[in-house]
């Protein structure tokens, strides 16, 4: 019925996912059904976390900040067939490195502190990820595994330069980096709540990567390495360099994540900052089918579910792993659209494979 | 290297055997899984789920035994998920894994926080070591083969069973030829979907089993994300000791030995950062990765979704 008057663009851009996201609260409502507490309660406490409470909005879109530029990074990478489970570790990486630049300058103008600080946040998560980038074009290493092994390797890095010394603040009660140069901070742009900068800075990157990946020669090319590296390589387009490329663009977005969290919000640097942003984004890059537009109402809504889960987990016990559950879920049904399609009685589509982008051959798991 | 008695060499190697246990019983999981053509990286989250769910039963049955069967089932169950997804409704096989992998991290903190944690049951212990009458008794090799937990014993039986199942047995041949060529084999007669299903239930089976190593055999206890990324330190194995259950068993034994030496170093004092001997396995691990590609050939038609025409 409803695919009598939407053009099937829309089913696909917007009711599938919304519906796919239903679905998902609907298989965690029955999972807080299984674990005895009361499904209707649990769920308007997430949305009174997420929406409702005293300043709970602004702090929602303080949440989506990190997700915008996360989604944005593996969107960019699932478009050259490169699957980024290292976003995390790249957080930390460009965390890290702006910190550093953050907290060594002092006295310059704001304008020129915090380009030099997201500047930095963004080489380093470049580099981290470009690494993983080389190893697949020099070696046909998998990303899928070389990211999540540099994830622990910048977890431990991060733990040992802050907690064991080099980074280390003078007398504070917990590990953390020395306060950045007051210059260096984000303005707060809503007074009273801690809606930062940021937000401006996220929204903007969107039409950037848009313009970088439809409009500019790299980023054909990486189109074209995503969608099919033999018939890439066969025009003439290196695809090693354009994979080390898009990888260290995917990387260099994440790592301004960190950055910008952190001269936002934190104003300085803990080893555990990231807390799951990078890992989450997986999500909201699959939930935008890895368009950087879809990217803002993903991480909207993830910002959402963040703020919302741990005052569910406040109020009803409840543990804000939930939100884990929901995630799941709704890649399984954006994924798999044929189940939500039966469910709302749309059209059928032939039964496709649904694959992000063509793989190169030389490369498994 | 003062650290190195010789006596101390043996226990290393009896440390490593141990460690390489999960890691092993994952890969021959993942053998099984890429020889059929399906790309499992959900091994990591097969392994929390059998490690949380063999957990909670022996909890609540005070019976270990159910609780390593309980691991297997567990896994079973939730890699028939990936299978549907990823044979039957032709998901990506990376998007599915990725899907387990998070789904598990969900269930098992969801549960956990509302039956674990604040249980007051006392815990379940862990599997009882047996020593092998007659065999444990000789010098070192009884040391590191033969006084053991199940889980390890399971695994070295399991090396053997699976390299049997695979390379000596009919449906070892049919499971290889859905991986090389699922549409040759569709023509000889054989049912491509139901085994490629079979084959991820199997390595659901077998992750399930080595996510019972940390929760039953290795600490009696469960906590969250304990499984700690060695389901993809596992795929690594299974890369490097090229799709064959004796390789996976070798380059496993070689990733724990990074680990045990690493730990081993921080009890000795060694001068150097704890922080950069944790790091070991994961750089081992990138390490060998990108030296055994090129080498190590993945069957032809793994990470593909197979349509019936």
């Amino acid at each position: 019925m409803i695919s009598r008057r939407l053009p099937p663009w829309a089913v696909n851009a917007v009711v599938v996912p919304l519906a796919s996201v239903l679905c998902g609260f609907v298989v965690a409502g029955v999972v807080i059904s299984v674990t005895g507490s009361d499904p209707f309660q649990a769920l308007t406490a997430l949305f009174q976390g997420a929406f409702t409470n005293n300043a709970a909005f602004a702090e929602t879109l303080v949440s989506s900040i990190p997700y915008i530029f996360l989604g944005l990074g593996l969107a960019l990478g699932f478009k050259a067939g490169l699957f980024n489970i290292g976003a995390e570790g790249q957080f930390y990486i460009g965390g890290l490195a702006g910190v550093f630049v953050a907290y060594s300058i002092h006295g310059l103008p704001g304008l020129i502190e915090i380009p030099l600080a997201i500047l930095a946040g963004m080489l380093g998560g470049f580099v981290w990820s470009g690494l993983a980038g080389a190893l697949k074009a020099r070696f046909g290493a998998h990303e899928v595994i070389t990211t999540i092994m540099l994830n622990y390797v910048a977890f431990l890095l991060a733990n040992y330069l802050i907690d064991g010394g080099l980074m280390l603040a003078k007398n504070v009660s917990t590990p953390r980096t020395p306060e950045i140069d007051a210059n260096a901070q984000l303005p707060i742009i809503i007074p009273g709540t801690r809606l930062h900068f940021g937000l401006i800075l996220a929204v903007l990157a969107v039409p950037a990567v848009w313009f970088l990946i439809e409009r500019t020669t790299i980023g054909f090319q990486l189109r074209s390495v995503g969608f099919n590296p033999t018939a890439a390589r066969a025009n003439g387009m290196s695809v090693g360099r354009t994979l080390v490329l898009s990888m260290g663009i995917s990387g260099a977005l994440a790592g301004t994540a960190g950055i910008v969290q952190i001269l936002g919000l934190s104003h300085h640097m803990t080893d555990t900052v990231a807390a799951g942003y990078g890992f989450d984004a997986i999500a909201v890059a699959l939930l935008a089918r890895s368009n950087p537009w879809g990217v803002l109402p993903a991480a909207f809504l993830f910002g959402a579910l963040r703020n919302g889960a741990s005052f569910m987990q406040l109020e009803t016990q409840v543990s804000a792993d939930l939100v884990s559950i929901v995630q799941a879920m709704v890649i399984i049904f954006v994924a798999a659209p044929v189940i939500v399609r039966w469910l709302l009685r749309l059209r059928a589509q032939p039964l496709q494979e649904l694959q992000l982008a063509e793989r190169d051959e030389a490369t498994v798991v | 290297m003062d650290f190195l008695q010789r006596e101390d060499i043996v226990g290393l190697l009896a440390q490593t055997l141990v460690t390489a246990t999960p890691l092993t019983l994952a890969a021959l999981g993942g053998i099984l899984c890429e020889r059929s053509g399906v790309v499992n990286i959900a091994l990591e989250g097969i392994m929390l789920t059998g490690a949380f769910i063999g957990f909670a039963v022996a909890l609540a049955t005070h019976n270990l035994w159910l609780g390593v069967l309980a691991a297997i089932v567990a896994g079973m169950l939730i890699a028939s998920l990936h299978a549907a997804l990823s044979v039957s409704l032709l998901v990506d096989q990376i998007v599915s894994g990725m899907v387990i992998n998070i789904l598990a991290v969900g269930i098992t903190g969801v549960f956990y926080r509302t039956f674990i944690e604040s249980s007051t049951t006392i815990g379940p212990g862990t599997l009882a070591h047996w020593n092998i009458p007659g065999l444990s008794a000789i010098p070192a090799l009884g040391r590191i083969f033969f006084q053991n937990q199940f889980v390890t014993y399971a695994m070295l039986l399991a090396v053997v069973g699976v390299y049997f199942l695979i390379f000596k047995t009919k449906w070892g041949l049919r499971t290889r030829a859905c991986g090389e060529n699922p549409a040759a084999a569709e023509t000889a007669g054989i049912n491509v979907y139901f085994v490629r299903y079979a084959n991820v239930i199997g390595s659901g089976a077998l992750a399930g089993l080595g996510g019972a190593y940390f929760s039953l055999q290795q600490i009696g206890n469960f906590l969250p994300n304990m499984t700690g990324g060695r389901g993809f330190i596992a795929l690594a194995a299974m890369i490097f000791g090229k799709w064959n259950p004796f390789g996976a068993f070798g380059a496993s034994q070689l990733f724990a030995f990074s680990d045990a030496v690493g730990s081993r170093l921080q009890i000795a004092g060694v001068k150097l950062p704890i922080q950069f001997l944790g790091m070991l396995p994961y750089l081992v691990t990138i390490v060998v990765l990108a030296g055994a590609m090129g080498r190590a050939v993945a069957p032809a038609a793994v990470g593909k979704p197979y349509k019936k025409s």
